[in-house]
């Protein structure tokens, strides 16, 4: 299966990469864009399928390695292969 | 070997930090590849500046998996002195060793300047008696923005656990927080570099007083003491 991680910041930790992308999105004309954040997607293969077993397995990765839980938040999608 | 200086693959800074503790301030020091084990005998440990792992991930991310890292946690438990300088900072915070997490400049720019800093009370070690009021020390990251949630803040705020705070906000950090300390006073983290700071060909010289508060424990413990001549 094809697992893609989406880790994002969190909305209350300041994100400047994101402040300075909208502000490139104004400056080319689109001034009613809002809210940017910039983030990251990771992905990969591993055996099995999508079960709580594999869920509670993804977590693991997720909480700590590919997010960190005090300034990002994550979420998974499972691509049955 | 009193001071062991961990070594990762990016880690830039640990060669000054060797010749700032072995041969500036004549405290042994060698530096300890990441995989290897903690030597029995450190008594203290510098976790240096760098882009360890390439800052893969985010600042510290990998590193914070590294072998040696469960040695680091062990010794950090026991009361074991940890300074943590720039990255070394960073992979503190994601080992969960101190709080906190440091994000991206609000500026976006990497900031390589010489730093004024404001020392508060924090404990006998450091505090403006030690240090006086003010300092300055190099800084150089693009991701030294600290944070931490309202309640991990106000407790390092109540306890005294900020140790430096910059005078003139670089990089957006919450407090005008340079760094902090656990609540136990053993593991300290800092952004400002005071391995940088220690020759009279440095443009400053503040980070001898930093780095001396620092192994103050470890020098009481020093086993031979030659009566002065």
């Amino acid at each position: 299966m094809k697992v893609t991680v989406f880790v994002s910041p969190k909305t209350t930790v300041l994100d400047p990469q994101g402040a300075a992308v909208e502000q490139a999105m104004k400056s080319l004309g689109h001034e009613s864009v809002e809210g940017v954040r910039v983030g990251k997607t990771v992905t990969f293969e591993m055996p099995g399928e999508d079960s709580p077993e594999t869920r509670s397995k993804l977590d693991e990765l997720c909480d700590g390695l590919l997010s960190n839980p005090v300034i990002e938040d994550y979420r998974f999608e499972i691509e049955q292969g | 070997m009193k001071v062991a200086i961990i070594q990762f693959p990016g880690s830039n800074c640990d060669w000054d930090a060797e010749h700032a503790v072995n041969d500036v301030l004549g405290i042994p020091a060698k530096r300890i590849w990441h995989k290897s084990r903690l030597p029995a005998e450190t008594e203290a440990v510098v976790v240096p500046g760098g882009f360890s792992f390439g800052d893969y991930l985010r600042c510290g991310a990998i590193a914070r998996f590294s072998p040696i890292m469960s040695d680091l946690k062990e010794f950090a438990a026991k009361g074991g002195q940890v300074l943590g300088i720039c990255n070394g900072f960073q992979i503190l915070c994601e080992a969960g060793l101190l709080p906190g997490a440091l994000v991206r400049n609000d500026c976006i720019e990497f900031r390589c300047v010489n730093q004024p800093l404001r020392v508060e009370d924090s404990n006998e070690r450091f505090s403006r008696e030690t240090l006086g009021p003010t300092l300055s020390l190099p800084i150089a990251h693009g991701e030294g923005n600290f944070r931490a949630d309202d309640s991990v803040l106000s407790d390092l705020e109540a306890n005294g656990q900020v140790l430096l705070r910059y005078d003139g906000n670089p990089n957006g950090s919450v407090n005008d927080i340079a760094g902090i300390r656990n609540p136990s006073g053993n593991v300290y983290g800092m952004m400002p570099h005071p391995e940088r700071a220690v020759e009279s060909h440095h443009p400053v010289q503040d980070g001898l007083s930093v780095l001396n508060a620092f192994f103050e424990p470890i020098r009481k413990t020093q086993s031979v003491e030659l009566s002065p001549s």
